[in-house]
């Protein structure tokens, strides 16, 4: 088994997860149709990546007992290497909103970069998935302007949601030994290449929607690492229940 | 219409053309553009479909379909998921995007007319029920991971327009 492209490949696909899984929470409980559906479908796009990151990384793993449902429900919270941003809560749509927001520039940013992948696999789900997370990206820049150049209220509590969750973004960059070594190979993206680009693409449309870019330089990090926050484990609870009372489940 | 990216042996085609997409039922896969390889060789058709949105859940069911329509036929046919080349809108055929608008789908764009209908730029999107392009856009996403939804300010009528992807 290659240790570092099993890793490397739950790295990426546990963002999504997660996030998806966040989204899916929406369904229902959107504060519109429009944006219920939007959210709803945003998690739909981000499974289907993850399916196919996940039904790759079960073959890198020699474990024949290893399938995309595996992967996804049964490991224990210390083995999900996603970011601390995407676990974040849907405390309010400004929130739902910015998270996303912040989520995609990187998304989009990353996968252009994993399109030349020299692992044929991981560069064609890119390619795949640039088409769907530039759809993702136009959606939420498009709602950060329209809640920060909004009415008063709006934009209060999107600019708290901006404050909130800058300390998340940070992390993104942050890069684990399995990264390193994917980089050095050719397989991985050099995130760090990334970062002044994706700071300026968020700073853009911040300036637009009339808000001020937050100067903080407190950051967050653990979640690439297996140390997540405390909401954690809500999420894996309510995404593990029926597969592990259900054993053997399939999506 | 046969695609340089497509190897379809020309014997399958009427059969895989018996198969619908479970959402936009008026439209065959064939028209569609997700099939991408279909070979028969000793006995067993091997088919090669590619998912239009990676969380499609149309795939599965497409899939159950192909093989189903082949038993039919007296076929055994085995079915793989591949990503590479990725799905464009291009490979909706002409009879395809006429059948999208008599659905009451509006066919998609190019990827610069998209861009502007859906940032609200240009008037363009033609109402499928009026034909009127006086519409506007409600969401971004609509029933499905691969429309919008429009509203016709002629006739009032809200329908779908199919998104470019490329």
């Amino acid at each position: 088994m290659n240790k570092d492209l099993y890793n490397y490949i739950i790295g990426i696909a546990d963002n999504s997860l997660i996030l998806g899984q966040r989204l899916g929470e929406l369904c229902g409980h959107g504060p519109s149709l429009e944006t219920d559906i939007a959210g709803t479908n945003i998690s739909l796009d981000l499974f289907g990546q993850v399916r196919s990151y996940f039904h790759y990384a079960a073959q890198v793993s020699g474990d024949e007992n290893a399938t995309e449902d595996t992967l996804a429900f049964l490991r224990i919270e210390r083995e999900y290497k996603n970011v601390l941003l995407v676990e974040q809560p849907n405390t309010d749509f400004a929130y739902t909103i910015v998270r996303q927001f912040y989520f995609d520039a990187f998304h989009l940013l990353f996968l252009k970069a994993l399109e030349t992948s020299k692992d044929e696999t991981l560069a064609a789900i890119a390619k795949k998935s640039i088409k769907e997370v530039s759809y993702h990206w136009r959606f939420s820049s498009d709602w950060v302007r329209r809640l920060g150049d909004g009415t008063e209220e709006s934009h209060t509590r999107v600019l708290e949601a901006v404050n909130e969750l800058w300390m998340y973004t940070d992390e993104l960059f942050h890069q684990t030994e399995a990264d390193k070594a994917m980089i050095v190979q050719g397989v991985g993206v050099d995130t760090l290449a990334l970062k002044e680009t994706y700071y300026k693409m968020i700073g853009d449309v911040l300036e637009e929607a009339t808000l001020p870019i937050p100067e903080s330089k407190y950051w967050h990090k653990g979640g690439k690492q297996g140390i997540h926050t405390e909401h954690m484990g809500y999420i894996l609870s309510d995404m593990q229940y029926m597969q592990r009372t259900y054993p053997n489940m399939e999506w | 219409m046969i695609l340089e990216t497509q190897n379809i042996q020309p014997h399958l085609i009427s059969i895989l053309e018996g198969v619908s997409d479970p959402e936009i039922p008026v439209l065959s896969i064939m028209d569609m553009g997700v099939v991408r390889e279909a070979i028969e060789q000793n006995g067993i058709v091997r088919v090669k479909i590619t998912p239009t949105y990676s969380g499609c859940p149309a795939m599965d069911v497409i899939g159950d379909d192909i093989v189903s329509a082949f038993a039919k036929a007296g076929k055994t046919a085995k079915i793989q998921l591949v990503l590479a080349p990725a799905w464009t809108t291009d490979w909706i055929t002409p009879r395809g995007r006429e059948a999208l608008e008599k659905y009451g789908i509006a066919a998609p764009l190019s990827p610069e007319a998209d861009k502007e209908a859906l940032l609200g730029n240009k008037k363009i999107v033609k109402c499928t029920n009026c034909g009127s392009t006086e519409t506007h856009l409600v969401s971004q996403f609509g029933s499905t991971a691969c429309k919008a939804l429009f509203k016709c300010d002629t006739c009032q009528e809200p329908f779908d327009y199919f998104k470019c992807l490329k």
